[in-house]
């Protein structure tokens, strides 16, 4: 029974380790790594905006100093966007 | 199943050994398909590693004596569900528990940035999985769970008694989550240097690894002190034992770079330091592990001296080493973006509050490892107690307090004066008005406490205001009632606001623990049935004895109950019943009697408490056995001549431990009670339930759909402004 099961395991680490080196047509393309990167530096940065709008909102931030940093982060925003673009359409 | 165990554990360190390789190897050579197998051994590694911890779990489910560890820690007599958690009871299994936790994790990580972090992940992968090959090589061969019994005993020994609490059920697997979870951040930082990608990215992309181990980590703590208060029977909640203070150590560094790095991510400053803390968190959590296994340092929770100090020091000094060569050799890639632009900003605040937490986490450092450093130096061990700790704690945490006010209500980069007025005025008056009350009440008697309670208010009235404003804010974009405006202003700014509810939390944390150790009245009182001691404003009556022989649903005897029930009154009028019970548990020791083996053996103490708002009163019980020593050998004689069938002597011994019990509760002896009154210590609970609500709101994942609408909405606005020229 020990036996039985350690081979079971056996085999099945084996199949699952080696699949990538099975198939290497198959692995996902290096563009959607980039994207997923670029995506989550997108997201980081709108959330900045946010952030930077919500203090200008409940005080923490002045007129003149919000509007320095939004156009700022806008700005990176707008060059993360322009990189998405490059890739061309994502999956969704 | 024994086999089938250990054979998990060695295909555990070959696939874990075979998934360094590949990972290095994908990495250097740009082989994808490499990378992505040595990731996929990692999930190899976690679901053997889960399979041998089923088939532990299982021979402790089913008392497979067979299993010597099983023999050693649990019994038939032990309840299923403590014979469930008792599999960590051990050395062994507890390991066993770690390398499982830390190999889900590193599947869950590797899985979610299998397309992002792409030049980092292999280098995190080899690093995740060489923790992963030092702890299944001491499974396999030092300290392996999976050791036979022969032959296989009858009966085991059963579960320290002291484990047997509800605490210990996730007390230790939330500590080892909140360790394995940091091993996360360090991995990806390690890589991160490696490949001399030293911007955010490492950061965003672990950030919820970090958080849930801050999370996991401070829950297992809580919960240690909890069950220290209710089960250990001194009366406290925390007493700087050097394994308290394993657990601390990472906690506050990892809460300081939770911190430091949104100075990162915004700024791009303070990359060194940054990498500097998390790599200090992963060493310091690997030392917790070790204080715990290696009997270096005395600690109530320690599992004693083992083999494994050396192994754990050769790891620490390699990721010590490791860690200061990668920092030192890549300090030109680590300089900052940008330069501070004001004192007056968050940046400072968050700043000092590192400082403040990187200097307490030394204080305890020195403080648990003095006996050694005194051994080192002066030939001599000696310790240095909670005086000595509280003496630079105290002040730091006063420091910390006043800064988790400061922090929300600052702004990045420069606050004006006039700004700063604006958020600071309401607050800081709520924190005086409150100072002065209170010191017109007497609480100026404990300058410390007084101030705590001070600042405690002023947090609490900054981030009412931090709300109050956000809610109005909310409400003016979207004309939604108040109560749906806080709640979309959360949602929408889970970290933000998750945050400044941790910091509420901590906050009401810290006054609970002022009140309660700058006005408790304590007491240790010699009481007979009848007599009456007075702690504090509160009488306490010692109203009759108890006495039981509790015996397993097997029938066999489990343990002896000696205890007291008690009432409390205040100026006459009753305020509660309280009972509080010693337990003797019988040791397993050939060489004692058989009635004296149920004195000689593990004692535990439940509490009698009566907890409320205001305050707790504590009481536990020390019952005098020495008057019923006599009558204790005379047993253990009649039993040592007899010549009795195993039955006749469970039977006699059943009796006998009867009308021993019989005679202390007819005629009981003084007995000792340990009588504390301390204030608010449920709000030490409270607010640390407050903190942890704060930080799984931040933990929270947005829900998709509202990501995407967030998303599409600021990408016309950014679109917008690339058409108007800046």
């Amino acid at each position: 029974m020990d036996l039985l099961l350690v081979l079971v395991v056996v085999a099945l680490i084996a199949l699952l380790v080696s699949a990538p080196l099975r198939r290497r047509g198959a692995l996902e393309e290096e563009e959607s790594a980039e994207r997923a990167e670029l995506e989550a530096a997108r997201d980081a940065k709108y959330r900045e905006i946010r952030d930077a709008e919500l203090d200008h909102r409940t005080g923490k931030l002045s007129d003149a100093d919000w509007r320095a940093q939004d156009r700022a982060l806008r700005a990176e925003a707008v060059d993360i966007l322009r990189r998405l673009d490059e890739l061309g359409p994502g999956e969704d | 199943m024994l086999i089938a165990g250990k054979a998990c554990l060695i295909l555990v360190l070959a696939t874990s050994l075979y998934g360094i390789a590949a990972s290095l190897y994908g990495a250097r050579t740009g082989r994808r398909e490499w990378v992505a197998s040595g990731r996929r051994a990692v999930y190899a590694v976690a679901a053997t590693t889960a399979l041998a911890f089923v088939i532990l779990e299982a021979a402790f489910l089913r008392s497979d004596f067979g299993f010597t560890l099983v023999t050693t820690h649990s019994s038939t007599t032990t309840p299923a569900f403590y014979r469930a958690t008792a599999v960590w009871s051990s050395q062994e299994g507890s390991l066993l528990l770690w390398l499982l936790l830390l190999s889900l994790w590193s599947s869950l990580i590797l899985f979610l940035t299998r397309r992002r972090l792409r030049e980092i992940a292999p280098y995190a992968t080899a690093v995740l999985l060489g923790f992963a090959v030092f702890f299944a090589a001491v499974l396999v061969f030092l300290e392996t769970p999976f050791q036979q019994a022969s032959p296989a005993p009858a009966e085991g020994m059963g579960l320290n008694p002291l484990l047997r609490h509800p605490s210990m059920m996730i007390h230790p697997p939330m500590l080892y989550s909140g360790y394995t979870l940091f091993a996360v951040p360090f991995a990806f930082a390690v890589g991160a240097l490696i490949t001399r990608r030293l911007n955010a990215d490492w950061i965003r992309g672990t950030r919820p690894f970090t958080l849930a181990a801050w999370f996991f980590l401070g829950v297992g703590i809580v919960l240690g002190a909890r069950w220290s208060y209710s089960e250990l029977g001194w009366g406290g909640y925390w007493a700087w034992d050097p394994v308290e203070n394993a657990s601390l150590m990472p906690w506050l560094t990892g809460t300081a770079f939770l911190h430091s790095v949104m100075i990162q991510e915004r700024r791009g400053m303070l990359k060194i330091w940054n990498v500097s803390l998390v790599l200090a968190t992963g060493v310091l959590a690997i030392l917790g592990t070790f204080l715990v296994r290696s009997g270096i340092l005395d600690s109530i929770h320690a599992f004693g001296a083992s083999t494994l100090g050396v192994p754990f020091l050769a790891l620490i000094v390699t990721m010590i080493v490791g860690s200061i060569v990668l920092v030192a050799s890549r300090a030109s890639d680590l300089r900052s973006d940008h330069k501070l632009d004001s004192l007056l900003s968050r940046e400072s605040v968050f700043l000092l509050n590192n400082l403040v937490l990187v200097a307490m986490c030394f204080v305890i450092f020195w403080g648990t490892f003095f006996p050694l450093i005194s051994e080192a130096i002066t030939g001599e061990e000696a310790s240095v107690g909670p005086p000595w700790f509280d003496q630079y704690t105290v002040p730091l945490a006063l420091m910390l307090v006043l800064l988790s006010g400061i922090g929300p209500v600052i702004a990045w980069r420069r606050a004006t004066a006039s700004n700063l007025r604006r958020n600071l005025l309401k607050p800081a008056l709520a924190g005086l008005v409150v100072l002065a009350v209170l010191a017109a009440l007497g609480a100026a008697s404990e300058p410390a406490a007084l101030l705590m309670f001070g600042l405690g208010a002023f947090v609490l009235a900054a981030v009412s205001q931090e709300l109050w404003r956000g809610v109005r804010a909310r409400r003016a974009m979207s004309g939604d009632a108040a109560p749906r405006a806080l709640v979309q202003l959360v949602r929408r700014n889970r970290r933000r606001y998750g945050g400044y509810l941790v910091h509420a939390g901590v906050s009401v944390l810290f006054i609970g623990i002022a009140a309660s150790s700058s006005f408790q009245d304590e007491k240790e009182v010699l009481l007979k049935p009848g007599q009456t001691a007075t702690v504090g404003a509160y009488e306490v009556t010692y109203v009759k004895p108890t006495a039981d022989l509790k015996a397993a649903p097997n029938g066999r005897l489990e343990k002896i109950d000696f205890g007291a029930r008690l009432r409390v009154t205040r100026d006459g009028e009753k305020v509660a019943d309280m009972t509080t019970v010693k337990s003797y548990f019988p040791s397993l020791a050939p060489f004692l009697g058989p009635i004296s083996r149920f004195f000689e053996g593990e004692a535990t103490s439940e509490v009698g408490l009566q907890a409320g708002w205001r305050r707790d009163i504590w009481t536990a019980i020390a019952p005098d056995i020495g008057s019923l020593r006599p009558r204790i050998e005379e047993g253990d004689k009649v039993f040592s001549g007899a010549n009795l069938s195993p039955e006749q002597r469970d039977a006699f011994l059943g009796q006998a431990l009867t009308g021993l019990t019989r005679s202390y509760a007819n005629d009981p002896p003084p007995a000792t009670f340990r009588l504390i009154v301390s204030p608010m210590v449920t709000w030490i609970w409270i607010g640390a339930l407050i903190a942890f609500l704060g930080g799984l709101i931040a933990l929270w994942p947005p829900p998709r759909g509202a990501r995407s609408r967030v998303t599409a909405g600021y990408a016309a606005k950014v679109g917008r402004e690339v058409r108007i020229p800046a």
